[in-house]
């Protein structure tokens, strides 16, 4: 059995990544070591990366999110010569199955999406420092900072030879990113997409690709300059003292994950992972200074490292375990004292950042291929902030007690829920529960921080239904075998449909185009046939191709 | 601007008179091209008349034709091997195809890849020894150096009629580029990181001479087998060119050894010092210089495991040195070849499929070749009565390019550790001190039959005469 997937990493033990801070900036150099990819059979060869560059990835935006508030520009370069990043290793995505490829895709996209939510909501700004070849992923990596500055060497290029090289499309955002973010007039990012070579100079410049150009002698200079000016906009602080994000409290066993907060119980012969979320206890911080004091114990950051880990960790090591059933347990009131004090320094960094996380790891949700069904049950707190998971699933059940009210589970609408959690269309889940009509929106307003029995909520329409404890066993129970009885491939794209429901932006055409095409792509012979374009790359051997078109 | 006299000004076997695109590509660029060449070229020349040889036609007669004439006059002109009707594609996938005249869109990004960095490599060197005239130890040195500089110049033309002629406007701005970087220029280096190194000296022309105009020669045998057939045709005659650079090298190296020898046995030492102090190279710097030499240029041949090897041969761009003659399917999907990989503390041989390893096969081959010239110069040494041998060094030491760039590793091939490679780099490597020695001795002798101190005459002169022959009119 191979090892399972582990997201958690820090900057000792990184092998790709070097991190390097000089006040306002930090610098994250790329310097993939080949001979250490995630999974045997390839090498990371010209800065090439697989998952594990990044899962580094992934952590070091974080460290630096949480742990160097005074960095307000990251610039990533490479300490390559002449390149930058040269994209998904393609030997890789050969030996991959499906499945790994598709989420080793959602995972890079959503490290690359968080790039534009840190530079969107916390000030956080980045700067591609693009001094070499710079191809595919990389690319679309650069794509994903506030700035690219290409060197101009009158040899790197910035391309996508996806189409060109390897038939199939760039996996992260690339098309999408060219035409809605840069607006590359389209026949020009045709000519640019079908390019194996790519576009350097000031033609990169012109046809909109990068923002700057600079020569070798002047391309730090001209780096520097940008950092800093990208820098001075930023309203990061600098005389704040970072916190350390300790190592998590975790532990794995056959058929569980566990940590302080958050537990996943995994049913395999049903092919369900029941995750339980857990109320703070005791005596939570209310300022500033508590707020630093307790630092990666404070528990909402706790909450969302934890809830983030296990729904990465399931994402990548349980495939099979395709309906995910959402708890959480403990005291509601605390729940929202926690998003009260959330919301009265919401201004301040590290409430800043602790929020960022949760919005990041609660939009994991929404892309997660797994059905997801909330069951709200006695002593649960579906609260403020917690109600997000109930509100993010795909059905919600709600335990009715006619008999004894006082014990029924509630849920309780907080001002939170109402756009402090925006999905990546920037609207509220509740906002796209109700297609944003204003009539549903005020009925809700109107019983917020009130505890909502099964009846309640069900009537306002916060919930899919409020089986009663006669009828509760059977309900649930039939309504999940039910579920993980049908396609999964059909569940995923249904899923995706109905949960992106309203408006459309950047990155759910991301999502959604890589879901729909890109998948499809990924499948089809003319990638991965015996002589699939994606299969033959590096071999020599001509990729044949099924000329039908679909 | 009057109109170019195309027959007469640019020699060609490509009737470039009737063919206007061609034409018109040319016409911008040629200027531009003597731009470079006044910029660029030989230091303090342009007014020389030199003894060169020029290629007015590829017949017997025609390729080699000598007669003083001024540099930037000289007649660089575009040859290609004659066509060979029926000709066929011969390894690859498309092996039984017919050849190709024009480009298959299909392989444009990779055909045109090829040819800028082979292109990018000529002008480079006449960039990187520029300033060589100026300390030349003869005027028949001085005079091979230029007959190196135009040919290079000629083998750029080459390349650019490629592009000109079969990339459109994509192969005009290639043909730009070709005439804008510049060797060693930080904003604005040539591709290929060999040809932003100096050569500094003499020693290290004539090393570089044989040892990567070598390397040119098996890119150029493997590109003359390639299915493009103008590439083929146009590296083919460049070939003919080439083999006089190696003999400079490889008799310009010569020459040093048979002069440090004479005084070693006048002076009856061994001594660097002594050797030193009487104005001649020792042969451990030779040694020292070759080993550089050797390394860099072994790099030159790509990653030893490499998937664009693979497919420009399967995809028949470039061929394997001398694939007409090899006696195997020409296709080689079934085959594997061995590359050497730094396991464990130890070099040992891994098993890759062939078609990856096309690298290292040219490698190998050029490695023979280059070690068979050493040879012969050590029978210069052996029949001075030395017991001192020179060879080149195990190809995995002083690597920056495949799976064993960054190891340390002696020229015997032994396995070192970082520190003990810090310690010894210099016993193999030239240091500071000898290059600053051999810059010492960097005078400028251009009487006709004088030979600077540290170099021996040659046996004989240039296309047959005398070695005291004017070969150069300074006016």
């Amino acid at each position: 059995m191979t090892e399972p997937v582990d997201y958690q990493t820090d900057p000792t033990r990184y092998k790709h990544w070097k991190l390097q801070f000089d006040g306002p900036v930090a610098t994250l150099s790329a310097d993939f070591d080949e001979n250490a990819g995630l999974r045997p059979g390839y090498k990371l060869k010209l800065n090439s990366y697989d998952l594990g560059v990044d899962i580094e990835l992934n952590d070091a935006i974080n460290r630096i999110r949480f742990e160097h508030p005074e960095v307000r520009t990251v610039v990533i370069d490479s300490l390559k010569d002449k390149v930058f990043c040269s994209g998904a290793n393609i030997f890789m995505l050969g030996v991959s199955s499906h499945a790994w490829k598709v989420n080793f895709c959602k995972f890079t996209n959503e490290t690359r999406n968080g790039l534009e939510d840190s530079s969107q909501h916390s000030g956080l700004k980045f700067i591609a420092a693009v001094n070499g070849a710079c191809a595919g992923g990389g690319y679309e990596l650069a794509l994903a900072c506030d700035e690219i500055i290409l060197v101009d060497d009158r040899s790197s290029a910035v391309s996508l030879p996806e189409v060109p090289l390897l038939g199939v499309l760039p996996g992260t955002g690339g098309l999408t990113r060219v035409t809605d973010k840069r607006h590359v007039r389209h026949d020009l990012a045709d000519i640019f997409c079908t390019t194996s070579e790519g576009v350097r100079g000031q033609r990169a410049k012109d046809w909109r690709l990068v923002d700057e150009i600079a020569k070798p002698a002047v391309f730090e200079q001209t780096v520097r300059e940008r950092a800093a000016a990208l820098a001075a906009d930023s309203d990061r602080p600098s005389d704040a003292r970072g916190i350390a994000l300790t190592p998590l409290d975790r532990s794995h066993e056959e058929n569980s994950l566990r940590y302080k907060h958050v537990t996943v119980e995994m049913d395999r012969a049903a092919r369900t992972a029941t995750f339980v979320v857990r109320a703070p206890e005791g005596e939570q911080p209310v300022d500033i200074a508590a707020i630093e004091a307790a630092a990666a114990d404070w528990y909402p950051l706790a909450l969302a490292r934890e809830l983030d880990d296990a729904i990465l960790s399931m994402r990548s090591n349980e495939p099979d375990l395709g309906t995910w059933l959402i708890k959480t347990e403990g005291d509601a009131a605390a729940v929202l004292a926690m998003d009260a004090t959330l919301l009265a320094h919401r201004d301040h960094w590290l409430v800043r950042e602790t929020i960022g996380h949760l919005r990041r790891t609660l939009s994991r949700l929404d892309v997660s291929s797994r059905s997801l069904f909330a069951l709200i049950e006695e002593g649960s707190c579906f609260a403020g902030s917690l109600l997000e998971l109930a509100l993010a699933c795909d059905r919600s059940y709600q335990l009715a007690l006619p008999d004894e009210p006082e014990a029924a589970p509630c849920i309780t609408v907080g001002e939170v829920t109402f756009g402090l959690y925006p999905m990546v269309t920037g609207e509220s889940r509740l906002a796209r529960r109700f297609y944003d009509e204003q009539s549903a929106l005020d009925a809700v307003r109107a019983v917020a921080q009130q505890p909502l029995d099964a009846n309640a909520a069900f009537e306002l329409g916060l919930v899919t239904s409020n089986p009663d404890d006669l009828d509760w066993d059977d309900e649930v129970r039939i309504a999940i075998e039910e579920r993980v009885s049908m396609s999964p491939d059909a569940l995923t794209g249904m899923e995706a449909n109905l949960r992106f429901n309203g408006r459309e932006n950047m990155l759910t055409r991301i999502f959604g185009r890589l879901t729909a095409w890109q998948n499809w792509i990924f499948q089809r012979p003319n990638a991965v046939g015996e002589t699939g374009a994606l299969k033959v790359y590096g071999t020599g051997e001509k990729s044949r191709f099924d000329w039908n078109r679909v | 601007m009057s109109s170019i006299d195309y027959n007469e000004k640019i020699p060609n076997n490509v009737d470039l008179a009737g063919d206007r695109a061609l034409r018109r590509a040319l016409e911008h660029w040629q200027p531009n091209y003597l731009e470079w060449w006044q910029d660029m070229g030989p230091d303090g020349s342009q007014d020389f008349d030199v003894y060169l040889r020029t290629a007015v036609s590829v017949d017997q007669e025609g390729w080699a034709q000598f007669g003083h004439v001024k540099m930037p006059d000289y007649r660089w002109g575009i040859f290609l091997n004659p066509e060979k009707p029926g000709r066929k594609i011969h390894f690859g996938d498309h092996k039984g195809e017919d050849a190709w005249q024009s480009v298959p869109g299909e392989y444009r990004a990779n055909l045109r890849r090829i040819i800028v960095t082979q292109g990018d490599t000529e002008p480079a060197s006449v960039e990187q020894q520029r300033h060589l005239g100026l300390t030349a130890p003869s005027m028949y040195d001085l005079r091979n150096l230029f007959q190196v500089n135009v040919e290079e110049g000629r083998h750029l033309w080459a390349m650019v009629y490629l592009l000109h002629k079969y990339f459109g406007r994509d192969g005009r701005e290639e043909g730009e580029a070709l005439l804008e970087r510049r060797s060693g220029e930080e904003d604005n280096p040539r591709i290929l990181q060999a040809f932003n190194e100096k050569t500094p000296d003499w020693l290290a022309f004539f090393m570089f001479t044989y040892f990567t105009d070598r390397d040119g020669k098996y890119q150029l045998h493997a590109l003359s087998e390639s299915s493009f057939d103008p590439l083929a045709r146009t590296t083919r005659f460049m070939l003919t060119e080439e083999a006089h650079h190696m003999f400079v090298g490889e008799t310009g190296v010569g020459r040093i050894i048979e002069r440090t020898c004479d005084v070693m046995n006048d002076l009856k030492t061994e001594d660097p010092a002594t050797l030193r102090a009487a104005g001649v190279i020792d042969l451990p710097t030779i040694q020292r210089y070759l080993n550089f030499h050797f390394s860099v240029t072994v790099d030159l041949f790509g990653a030893d495991e490499s998937s664009n090897a693979a497919t420009f041969y399967s995809t028949g761009l470039k061929g394997r040195y001398a694939e007409s003659k090899r006696k195997d399917d020409h296709v080689l999907k079934n085959d594997s070849y061995p590359v050497l990989q730094l396991r464990d503390g130890k070099l040992v041989e891994k098993e890759v499929p062939m078609l990856n390893a096309l690298n290292e096969v040219l490698r190998d081959d050029y490695i023979r070749e280059a070690a068979s010239g050493v040879k012969r110069w050590n029978r210069v040494i052996a029949k001075a009565g030395l017991p001192f041998t020179l060879s080149v060094p195990h190809k995995a030491f002083n690597r920056k390019i495949g799976s064993l760039a960054g190891s340390s590793i002696s020229p015997d091939g032994e396995v070192l550790t970082q520190e003990q490679w810090q310690q010894r780099k210099s016993q193999w490597l030239p240091s500071s001190g000898d290059r600053e020695y051999v810059a010492s001795l960097m005078g400028r002798v251009v009487e006709p039959g004088k030979f600077a101190n540290w170099i021996a005459p040659p046996a004989i002169g240039i296309n047959q005469q005398p070695i005291d022959f004017e070969y150069i009119r300074f006016n």
